[in-house]
Formats: C-alpha cells, structure tokens, sequence
C-alpha cells in the first residue's frame, strides 16, 4: 500500500500532490459500480428498514403516498414485545396475538438454533480431525462426499427431505427393515407432528399438562410456561437434521483447511513429552482451532437464526405453528398479512438478535482464551 | 491439498497397540457412516427420479435399474388403456425398470424456462461480480483515497446484515424503479457483494506489487494496467469468486421469490419447484419432483467435480480470514 511514494519521488515534473490525486480520482472510479449499488440496495434499505418499523405501513399502498403511513413510534416493537401500545388518546391497545406469535417464532428459532450449532459444529470437527490423519487414504473422497449436500440448493434439499420423511416413505420403512418392532401403524410422522420432543420425553415418565402442576399455566410473554418447555417439535427436529446435514461439509472442510495449517512439529512436540492421542486433542488441537471454532460457529449463528428456505418449502410454519420461525414471521406479515411496519420492526429485532449472539460469542471465546 | 504422504510412521507401526487399532477402526466406521449418510439420499434421489409413480410410493429402496428400460407407467391399449401399471409391474424390493416418465413430466411443467432463467441469472450476476468486486477489491488494496479504510469496514460491516432485513426496503425500492417481476430487478442488486470484494481484495494484497509500479512508471493509465496486468494475474482468485457466484446465484430462493413471483416466465429453478410444491398439494407427483432435483442439481455436480479444488481452497480461504 505504500508503493506510490517513490514513484512519484522519481518523477519531478509531476508533483506529489498531482500524483496524490490522480489516485485518489482512480481510486473512486474503481469503486463507483460497487458503492452505488451498494449504497441503493444496501446502505438505503437498511435505514428504509429502520424507519419503516416505526411505521404502520401496510405494504399495498404506494410507500410515497401521502396517506401511505402514519409514524407509530415504537407501537411495533411494543407490540412484539409486550403485547399492547398506548395509542395517542392515551388508551392501552391490546396485541396479545402478535406477541404471542413473536415469542413463538422465537421460541421455535431458539431451539433450532441450540440443536443445530452445536450438533453441526462438533460433528464438523470430529470428521475434520479423523481425515487430517496422516494414515487416512480416500481422503479426496470423503471431503467430496461430506461436501456435496452443500453445494445443492436448499429446495432441492428440502424436496429430497420432504420425500424421504413422507409417513411411508424411505426413512420410515427403512427403520422398519432394521427394527421389525417399528409398527406402520405407529410410523413417526416427521413431517406433520407438532408435539415437542421435550413434552414426548416428559409424558414417558408420567408427566403431563395434567400431572404437571400449576406453575406451568403461567403465562411469560403470551405463552404459558409449559408451551414454553415444549422443545423442538418432531416435525421441526426434521428440519433441524435436514440443516445440519446440508452444512457439516462446508464447517468440515473449514476445519481441515485450519487443521493443515498446524505444524507437525507441534504435535512431535508433544508426542516426545508423552502426551497420548486424547490429551493431543484436548490440549493441543481444539485450542489451536479457536479462532476458526469461532468463524464457524458465528457463521452457523448467523445462518440458523435466519432459517427460512425449507420452512417454506416444507412445512410453511405449521403443523401447529411449530416451525414459524423469526423469518418466516417477516415473510409472512410482510407479504401475506399487509403488515410491512411489523413486518419491519420483527426484522429489525432478528438483526438485534444475531448481532447481540454474535458479540456475545466473540466475548466468550476471547475471555476463554486469556484464561 | 489431499497428499496423504505415503509413510506409515515405523514408530507407529511397532506399538499398535489394541487401543490404537480400535481407535483406527472406530475413525473409518465413522467416516464411512457419514460418508453414506451424506450421499445416499442423492443416490436414491436419482433411481426414483427414474421411476414410476406407484413404484416411487411402494419401493422407494430399489436402485438397480434393470431392462426392460423406458418402460410405460400406463397401460397403453387393451381393456385398461391409460391406468397406471401396478408397482410390481415396474418395480421389485431391489430393482427397477427405468422410465423417463417423470422427467416428461417434469419437462411439460415450464422447466425447460426455469433453467434457462436460473442459467442467465446466474452467468449474469456472475460477470458482473467478477468485474465490480475485483475493481473495488483492487481499489481497496492498492489506491490511496480518503475514505479508504472507512469504506473497507463498512463493506466488512455490511456482511453481517441478514437479507431477512433488507427483504422489505429491496422490495420498495424495486418496486419504485418498476423493476419487480424484470430480469434487471434479479440481477442489479445482486451485481456486487462483499464477499466478493473481500476476496479480491485479500488476494491483491498478497502479491507483489512490483510489476504495477514498473508499469505505472512507464506511463501506463491505471485501468488499462487493471485490465492487462493484474486482472490476469488474479485468475485463481476470480475462477473462485466464478464459481461461488454462480452457485450462490442458481441456488438462491430467497431473492426470486421475492422479486419475481409475480412473472411466470422469469422463474428460476427453485422458485418454480418450490410454487410446483404447492400446485400439488397433498398428492405430491415425487416422480416428477425428484426428476426436477436431479436436474436442477445435475449442472452444479458438473461445476463442483470439474472445479473442486477451487470450492474447496475458497471455502478454506475465507474460513481462514474470519
């Protein structure tokens, strides 16, 4: 970046600042197709989206209209989050549904995000680490294998996943060929299924709505405390295994890279102190991998949170509104329910969400690290 | 990068112990475990695709194609013309008679469009990416400009906005310049991006800069050195950028959906399956649904086998600059 300087000391005639500008002037042409662009689809629908939140604007109606909208202030976010506003009479407007639909939706994403993450991160580092062996042959072949599923659309993944968990379909009567005990009469209906995998683990030990006690009627942000423990639904927990298994490869192939980057030297080290294959991982590997541990889980974050593709295609939020998610709430009260301010405000809310989880991640692993 | 130096370390191969053998068979049940989780839905994607309907329903596990091929899924004449052939017919617990059914159908369903679509869009956004983000990855590395540092962050910055958020103001905005439902409407906001720019910029700053200076020095004008020196040099750099445009472009479903929904004859692949989806309601014709996957599947596969190197060292690459 400091390559002009004595070019231009070499050069008399023209001066330094004739120079200067010259690349100044070069330098802005050269970023002038990406800044517009950026700066009318990005940097304006950013501030659109902030603004319009504030806003009770349905959508249909031309946005530069003078009677498109009125300024409503912080009516959405108030809604979402308490479920009521004040109105300008001073008179408490009760939204009891669309905070109850918020809390849902986050509800469902927060399970879907505490399952997969996880689950796709360590399984991408297990497969990373057995193919960075050195006595590994067919390595080419599995990282290819592991990586395919991401390279295919999430349509068509979502199409495969839907026929293979169809009732009588390939995983079901699979199952069956395994486990003759696995009745047709008593197939999981993966796709259509809204009970919680927490509730279906609970009712084994007994414990119902019923049995259950008073507490779990109370009722936190429009849902009552045991919808609240519900966990996953079958049908949500499809879509949970559908992602994880579409993103291992690319997390995998992320960690071999920064796996390859490791010196063998290191590991000779520590070989020569005695150190066996467990504490090799333990102590030397994970830690050495933080940085890249944090790329991948940030980067699973990010994507988990904004899960829309295959609930649209598959279950399209239902059944039992199970997997309605953050997404698909803007989606819908944007484009289905004429509620763009909501449908804004809801946005502006996911975007807070994915930003406080990331900061708070980067915190996490930095306080760790200086331990 | 997949050299697996061929030497079994003598040391190791003296103290194989009882743990290290389990170890070593634990690791390739593991591997291969995950290798057939990871492949086999495609692989029964494509025999299904091949098959009848009914055959689809009843033995969705064979995959051996055996002759007769292109047979018919309905009876063709005699008493029972036109009904379709039971599963038996067509199909047993391990193989099947291919049939092209599902494909014709498939084809009869506008797909021939979407494919055409999806491949324009998908080669457009990528040539102009690959012209606006190498000229703003060069600008950032290389060019003095005020703003220079500002402008780079902010772009990072850019990066973590979902496009859940900008769903609705794009959509305004289209809307304002009369672009929803266009071919430009797709295209235009998706000419640039950042990651692309980071790419590039990454890249520039890790060669040499020498051979511009020389140039520059000579007298040569900033873009035609661009253009005939460094844009050359950066081939690796942009055949990655090529091809995660391309792929980001054929798949995404997002931002048709959004922008094109409204036009029949711009659907791309996943959108039209997708609305495919919901013309068919309850009774899914998977035949043909599968045989749409393999299809819009089909032409990445080709990409990814023939490039794999690039996907693979590009993934690494901004994997290793997060």
């Amino acid at each position: 970046m400091t390559e002009a300087t004595p070019v231009a000391q070499k050069k008399p005639p023209t001066t330094m600042a004739a120079k200067k500008r010259q690349e100044a002037i070069a330098g802005y042409l050269f970023m002038a197709p990406a800044l517009v662009i950026f700066l009318v689809f990005l940097i304006v629908p950013i501030a659109a989206a902030a603004y319009l939140s504030l806003t009770n604007w349905n959508g249909i109606t031309p946005v530069f209209d003078e009677e498109a909208f009125s300024f409503v202030g912080l009516d959405n976010y108030s809604d979402l989050l308490r479920g009521y506003h004040t109105n300008e009479a001073g008179e408490v407007v009760k939204a009891t549904t669309r905070q109850k639909d918020f809390f849902i939706a986050l509800k469902n994403t927060t399970y879907y995000v505490l399952g997969v993450v996880p689950t796709q991160t360590i399984l991408a580092l297990i497969l990373a680490v057995i193919l960075n062996q050195r006595w590994l042959k067919a390595k080419g072949f599995f990282r290819t294998a592991f990586y395919f599923p991401s390279i295919t659309s999430s349509v068509v993944i979502s199409i495969i996943f839907m026929w293979m968990f169809t009732r009588g379909g390939l995983v079901n009567t699979t199952v069956q060929a395994i486990l003759p005990n696995y009745e047709s009469n008593n197939f999981v209906s993966w796709l259509d299924d809204p009970r919680g995998i927490i509730h279906i683990l609970l009712e084994q030990f007994g414990v119902t709505r019923m049995t259950v006690g008073d507490w779990a009627s109370n009722r936190v942000f429009g849902n009552t405390l045991w919808e609240w423990i519900s966990g996953p639904s079958i049908t949500m927990s499809t879509i949970m295994i559908l992602n994880t298994w579409t993103t291992i490869g690319t997390m995998m192939v992320i960690f071999l890279a920064s796996l390859q980057n490791i010196p063998g030297s290191v590991y000779e080290a520590a070989a020569i102190d005695g150190a066996n294959a467990w504490q090799i991982l333990r102590r030397i590997t994970v830690p050495l991998l933080r940085p890249t541990t944090f790329f991948v889980v940030t980067l699973g974050l990010i994507g988990c949170f904004q899960v829309f593709d295959q609930v649209y295609v598959i279950s399209s939020g239902g059944p039992a509104k199970t997997t309605y998610t953050i997404a698909y709430m803007v989606y819908l009260n944007g484009f289905d329910r004429s509620a763009m301010g909501l449908a804004a405000a809801t946005a502006i809310l996911l975007f807070a969400i994915i930003f406080t989880f990331t900061l708070l991640q980067r915190f996490i692993v930095k306080e760790r690290a200086n331990v | 990068m997949a050299t697996a130096q061929p030497l079994p370390a003598p040391v190791d191969a003296e103290r194989r112990s009882p743990l290290a053998v389990a170890l070593t068979a634990l690791s390739w049940t593991v591997l291969i475990l995950f290798a057939a989780l990871e492949i086999f839905p495609f692989v029964f994607t494509v025999a299904n695709s091949f098959k009848c309907l009914p055959a689809v329903q009843t033995y969705p596990r064979s995959i051996i194609p055996v002759p007769p091929f292109g047979v018919e899924c309905t009876y063709q004449d005699g008493e029972r013309a036109g009904a379709s052939r039971s599963p038996s017919e067509t199909s047993g617990a391990a193989t099947f008679n291919p049939t092209l059914e599902g494909y014709r159908e498939i084809l009869d369903a506008n797909l021939p469009r979407w494919l055409v679509n999806t491949g324009f869009f998908a080669v457009a956004v990528t040539i102009l990416r690959l012209a606006f983000d190498s000229l703003a990855g060069y600008a950032l590395a290389r060019l003095k400009f005020p703003g220079n540092r500002l402008l780079f962050f902010t772009i990072l910055g850019t990066m973590m906005v979902p496009p859940i958020v900008l769903l609705i103001p794009r959509f305004i905005i289209l809307k304002q310049f009369s672009m929803l439902n266009t071919y430009q409407g797709l295209i235009v906001p998706l000419a640039v991006d950042a990651f692309g720019i980071f790419l590039m910029k990454q890249f520039f700053e890790s060669i040499p800069g020498e051979i511009e200076e020389a140039a520059l020095v000579d007298g040569a004008n900033r873009f035609v050195l661009f253009w005939r020196v460094v844009l050359p040099m950066a081939t690796p750099a942009l055949t990655a950028l090529a091809i995660f445009s391309f792929q980001g472009t054929w798949n995404d479903f997002l931002m048709p959906l959004l922008i094109l929904s409204g036009n029949k004859d711009l659907w791309t692949l996943p959108l039209g399956l997708s609305f495919l989806r919901g013309a068919y309601g309850e009774t899914l014709r998977w035949h043909a649904f599968l045989a749409g996957s393999v299809i819009t599947t089909l032409p990445l596969a080709l990409i990814f086998f023939y490039f794999q190197r690039y996907f693979v060292e590009g993934i690494s690459y901004s994997g290793l600059k997060g």
